[in-house]
């Protein structure tokens, strides 16, 4: 699957819809999903909580393991995709539209990269 | 400071070249899964067929006119009565009626038996029984010359009798035959498994492993058969229900503590422990408990129990189970109320998920 080109990366692999300036969707990278493997639980966060940048701010379950998501923009949550509660699975099999939350109010980016940019970090990361 | 390096079962180019996801699993290089995924392999065993790699596990033969009198000495199940072929599983105590580790003994004839140990726990069941043996006995530990395959699933032995005369494989559970041929190696069969389903373990030399490993997946090949790593081995079996040493019990928690009392035949007239498990009394205080859980979460190993407000225990292994599609654990608790149906709450990472004490085993085939 290549990741699409509209979207912005953190090196955490989550991506980034910025919808405009302080509002965004956040979301699991192909990559972070085949990593972690099926995926069969999702803690969200609740509507109106504060998220930070570079802290998680949900995590995920495989039938091993927990692992951290990271929120890669400091702001408020306007929105949890309820959807992923009831099917986890959807971050395996689409993770571009199995968005976790929307973010309004965002003042705080960490640093993220472009498709093309991302695309190297990955490649990097195969050659450790 | 020097490194230990890990071991490889003679298995490890087989997993390289069926996709293995490698991982150190207790010093040796081991896959966790393939391509196909945890959840995908475990169904396999359910529904179909899979098969493990499991020659890191421990081998130890016990040879000599006393054997019986030193197996019916270090374990707590009872050894005697058994015919030629036959296995029986025991917990082995301390003293203090901790579990050193639950092996699986096949009894050859009356002056050889094997036994099958815990990967993690070789060295050292090996030197505890070494250093208790008394009479006319020796231990030798071939583990390094041993591999080990299990196949297990509904379609297991149908593959099985396709590189291996039926007459070959053991008509009971829990027994066993030796020297037969399969797929052209001289393989021990044995009826026995570690995941509730139907299924075999076949021991042979490490170096005819993937000769045999190969045959099985081409017998297999139109069956569903895939090769299934560690991780679907653990969630196996805890769903149906089979402890794991190291969770379940270790040198702290004694067999019926943890659900094995029938495995302790107090009828003996001594084994190591003895006098330490009936002092714990019948049942004793702390005891294990299956659970169900009914609120929103996964409860794993380590997580605090709590019933009516008071910690009563600590959770020993769980997991979301992927053919029953639910979490379930298992923990050790002292609580007088232990009745199917009544609820505790676990802490799961700072957060309260309810579950309800259940039966067990989870699942059960059939």
């Amino acid at each position: 699957m290549s990741d699409p080109k509209e979207l912005l990366y953190s090196k955490s692999h989550e991506w980034v819809e910025m919808i405009d300036d302080t509002t965004a969707k956040v979301g699991l990278t192909d990559y972070a999903q085949n990593e972690l493997g099926g995926l069969v639980f999702v803690n969200l966060p609740e509507e109106g909580d504060d998220i930070a940048a570079g802290e998680p701010f949900a995590d995920v379950e495989s039938v091993k393991a927990v692992s951290d998501v990271f929120s890669p923009v400091t702001g408020t949550v306007s929105e949890i995709n309820e959807d992923l509660l009831d099917s986890p699975e959807m971050i395996n099999d689409s993770p571009y539209e199995a968005w976790f939350v929307k973010v309004e109010g965002i003042s705080e980016k960490v640093e993220l990269l472009d498709e093309k940019a991302y695309a190297e970090f990955v490649d990097s990361l195969s050659e450790e | 400071m020097a490194e230990e390096k890990l071991k490889r079962t003679s298995l490890y180019d087989t997993h390289v070249k069926y996709g293995g996801k490698i991982v150190d699993f207790a010093g040796w290089e081991l896959p966790v899964q393939y391509k196909s995924g945890v959840i995908a392999e475990h169904m396999a065993v359910r529904t179909k067929a899979g098969m493990f790699d499991v020659s890191h596990m421990g081998e130890v033969l016990c040879k000599g006119p006393d054997a019986l009198k030193n197996l019916n000495m270090l374990l707590t199940n009872d050894y005697s009565g058994m015919h030629d072929g036959q296995a029986r599983y025991s917990p082995m105590c301390n003293e203090k009626g901790g579990v050193v580790d639950d092996l699986i003994a096949y009894k050859h004839d009356d002056q050889c038996y094997l036994l099958v140990v815990n990967a993690a726990n070789k060295d050292k069941d090996y030197n505890w029984m070494k250093a208790h043996q008394f009479g006319d006995v020796v231990f030798e530990d071939i583990s390094d010359q041993v591999g080990q395959i299990a196949l297990q699933g509904p379609l297991a032995k149908s593959i099985l009798k396709k590189v291996t005369a039926e007459e070959n494989i053991p008509a009971e559970y829990y027994a066993c035959t030796f020297d037969k041929d399969v797929a052209g190696v001289k393989c021990m069969i044995s009826t026995t498994g570690y995941t509730g389903e139907d299924g075999v373990e076949l021991y042979m030399p490490k170096e005819d492993a993937p000769k045999v490993y190969e045959a099985l997946m081409e017998a297999g090949k139109d069956d569903g058969l895939i090769p299934c790593g560690l991780g679907a081995r653990d969630t196996l079996r805890l769903e149906a229900g089979m402890p794991l040493y190291g969770h379940e019990m270790d040198d702290t928690v004694s067999p019926r503590e943890a659900g094995l009392g029938i495995f302790v035949k107090m009828d003996k007239e001594d084994f190591i422990g003895k006098d330490a498990i009936e002092a714990m009394g019948k049942p004793p205080k702390r005891r294990k408990i299956g659970l169900k859980v009914t609120g929103r979460g996964i409860i794993r190993e380590h997580q605090d129990v709590f019933q009516d407000g008071k910690k009563i225990g600590v959770t020993t292994s769980g997991t979301h189970c992927p053919y029953l599609d639910h979490a379930y654990a298992v923990a050790l608790v002292e609580t007088d109320n232990r009745e199917p149906g009544s609820k505790v709450e676990v802490d799961v990472r700072g957060r309260r998920v309810e579950a309800e004490i259940v039966k067990m085993p989870f699942y059960k085939r059939g």
